[in-house]
């Protein structure tokens, strides 16, 4: 098993990750992993029993694993999304704004090099869930929900 | 104009700091070459055939004469003292080196310039109307719209790695000068029947292999939506369009398996959703973005031309264009001198446009998807005094939208995905068609070459479109025609089996001689090919 860069902190969950498929007919798994052409809108039903959602990316420039994230979290889940394969320092910064909380990328990543992504942005200039008002808002005195 | 304040200007420097540590990491050996691609991609880095390409930025193609003279001195500083200025409203510079790329990302920091988005696939430079607060029919001012879109779209984290490029044009008048309905979203601003203002949205639109014109799959969105809706449209985009094949992957493509109704319906529902989240800006930001495209402080004048210099009255006729002050006009400086460079411009040129924007159009310029630069506010009264400054610098072709005028992408001269060079072409076809008289006689008439089925060059959407394509490794290029980026949207047909350079020249000439012997009273190239088909070219053509 690789490093996991995690930004929780409760305990990461030991249960057995479930395939997607099998996830949506099997009542008590609590921990699942999708893949890119996954609809992650299938989880919502059976989200208050997930702790874990692993979101693959096989490829990099794969990215909706974004939007799979941010749905999942516009959605009310709390638990953990995790980013897994090919995970760059580089898109650490993005995937945190969609909503992921942890990371662990093929090739272990350098705690410092991802400290340092996470600085890049002063500010910025979309609202997501991540609870960072955006410039559009700062300017105006408003705060985004 | 639009001017950072501090958080616009944090973000730029944000991004080049982040490029440098970004280049440093790769010259470590932290990153392969791979992994860095996407990143100086992001960054508008290209490596073509030769050299690195650079993309700089002008969002929605607006910029001052500081501006103007910091692209000056990039040519000269670190290029071959010339610049490119491209179909995307952008200017590329085709002889970097990657050492400097990141003191250049500096440079242009310091003028609230950048190369950030201008590739990958991602949302690129939002394009406009290159008339924008000039022309006479527009409803209002495109480009507050165009700069909130540019925020919303700058580093938007769930949009960095889409299927495919992703580009947006906006515009406020019923006369499109962008292309809109040939781009991935195209935006109209208009009014509804309660004097509302909103945006209609065209989404589907696009050239390369499989040219498309977007369909209206809203008419009014109102502004305190239009993010939303915007993120709507992306996020179906992102989740559903196509990944398997690079060439299926443009969302034209998305919209045309799932028709525009079923993706309409996709959107509506992911746009009811997200509007519960919360994502818009407030309105109070378009409110604070107008007021820096407010009208200058125009002046009653001369509104009459002074016609006694021939010369100078025909570049009036063809190279100015009404502005909403009958004391002004917006001119066009033609970057197509005959047998010239389309679109290039040297480091001495585009300091004499910037010199001339500051005295004479209240410091702004414009970049024109068809490679021009735009002075947008001249007062008629000095128009004698810039044309002469613009003769002298031979920068007064008298041109626009003439078969001079040509748009023509890199080709193989620059670009590594050609199949065929598109340059030497456009400079001998003008050359030709100004040696033999024929470029006053034939009006309007829009050729535009691209040297590979990208289309950069936009051939698809030209009267004249001409392609270059491979055929057993000689240059073949196929002609096609009646295709327009206007409001009368079309796309060429393809006339028949391909030519080779020498043959494609004479090709030209023969449509050209069909349309002279067949026009009638006022009608231009397009018109006459829309009124008798593409028989009698084919039959001049091939028979
Ligand atoms: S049309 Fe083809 S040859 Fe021309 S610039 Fe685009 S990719 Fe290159």
């Amino acid at each position: 098993m690789t490093d996991l860069l995690r930004f929780r902190d409760d305990t990461p969950t030991t249960d057995p990750v479930a395939a997607f498929e099998t996830c949506c007919d099997q009542s008590n798994a609590t921990a699942v992993r999708i893949e890119p052409g996954d609809d992650a809108r299938a989880l919502l039903t059976f989200l208050d029993r997930l702790t874990l959602v692993e979101v693959n990316f096989p490829v990099y420039g794969d990215g909706r694993g974004y939007s799979a994230a941010r749905i999942l979290r516009e959605a009310g889940f709390d638990g953990e999304i995790r980013a897994v394969g090919d995970v760059l320092v580089d898109q650490l910064n993005n995937m945190r704004r969609c909503g992921f909380d942890a990371f662990q990328p093929n090739a272990p990543l350098d705690r410092a090099d991802a400290d340092a992504a996470f600085k890049t942005w002063p500010e910025v200039y979309q609202a997501t869930t991540d609870g960072r008002n955006p410039i559009w808002n700062i300017r105006h005195g408003a705060n985004h929900e | 104009m639009y001017k950072y304040d501090q958080y616009d200007q944090a973000m730029v420097d944000a991004r080049v700091a982040e490029f440098r540590d970004q280049a440093q990491r790769r010259i470590d050996g932290k990153l392969t070459e791979d992994q860095f691609k996407p990143l100086r991609l992001m960054n508008g880095l290209y490596l073509q055939l030769h050299a690195y390409m650079l993309r700089v930025a002008v969002p929605y193609g607006t910029l001052n004469s500081t501006q103007m003279h910091v692209l000056a001195d990039i040519a000269d500083k670190y290029d071959r003292g010339y610049g490119h200025f491209t179909t995307r409203q952008n200017i590329q510079y085709n002889w970097i080196k990657l050492e400097d790329a990141g003191d250049i990302l500096a440079d242009l920091a310091k003028v609230e310039m950048h190369a950030i988005q201008t590739s990958g696939n991602c949302i690129r430079n939002i394009s406009s109307d290159h008339f924008a607060g000039a022309a006479q029919d527009e409803l209002v001012d495109p480009r507050p719209y165009a700069e909130l879109l540019r925020q919303w779209s700058s580093f938007h984290p769930e949009f960095m790695y889409l299927p495919r490029k992703f580009k947006i044009a906006v515009i406020a008048s019923d006369t499109d000068r962008a292309a809109m309905r040939l781009h991935d979203i195209g935006i109209q601003i208009v009014k509804n029947a309660d004097g509302e203002i909103g945006a209609s949205f065209y989404v589907g639109g696009g050239m390369g292999r499989t040219p498309m014109i977007a369909p209206n799959i809203r008419d009014f969105v109102p502004l305190d939506q239009l993010i939303t809706y915007s993120e709507a449209c992306l996020r179906v985009y992102n989740r559903y369009g196509r990944r398997d094949n690079k060439y299926k992957a443009r969302i034209k493509i998305l919209v045309h398996e799932l028709g525009a109704e079923e993706y309409t319906r996709q959107v509506e529902e992911e746009f009811a959703h997200l509007l519960e989240q919360g994502i818009e800006p407030p309105i109070a930001e378009l409110e604070r973005i107008k007021p820096f495209f407010a009208d200058p402080a125009f002046e009653d004048g001369t509104k009459t031309v002074d016609r006694s210099d021939p010369d100078f009255a025909l570049w009036v006729d063809r190279n100015t264009h009404r502005h909403k002050h009958d004391s002004y006009v917006s001119a066009v400086v033609s970057l197509k001198p005959v047998g010239g460079i389309p679109g290039d411009a040297t480091a001495e040129q585009m300091h004499l446009m910037a010199d001339l924007a500051k005295e004479y159009s209240f410091d702004e310029l414009r970049v024109m998807h068809t490679q021009n630069i735009v002075l947008p506010h001249v007062k008629i009264a000095d128009l004698h005094a810039l044309w002469t400054k613009l003769e002298a610098a031979g920068l007064g072709t008298p041109n626009l939208d003439q078969i001079g005028d040509i748009i023509a992408c890199p080709g193989l001269d620059y670009c590594s995905l050609a199949n065929a060079r598109s340059i030497p072409l456009a400079q001998k076809i003008s050359e030709r068609f100004k040696a033999n008289g024929k470029e006053d006689t034939l009006g309007e008439l829009k050729l535009k070459i691209s040297g590979c089925i990208n289309a950069c060059g936009h051939h698809h959407a030209g009267h004249i479109g001409i392609l270059g394509v491979d055929k057993k490794g000689v240059e073949n290029y196929q002609l096609s025609l009646g295709g327009s980026e206007a409001e009368d949207t079309a796309l060429g047909k393809i006339t028949g089996r391909g030519f080779d350079e020498d043959g494609v020249i004479e090709a030209v000439e023969t449509v050209t001689d069909v349309y002279l012997a067949q026009k009638e009273d006022g009608e231009r190239f397009l018109d006459t090919y829309n009124r008798i088909g593409m028989a009698p070219f084919k039959e001049a053509l091939y028979d």
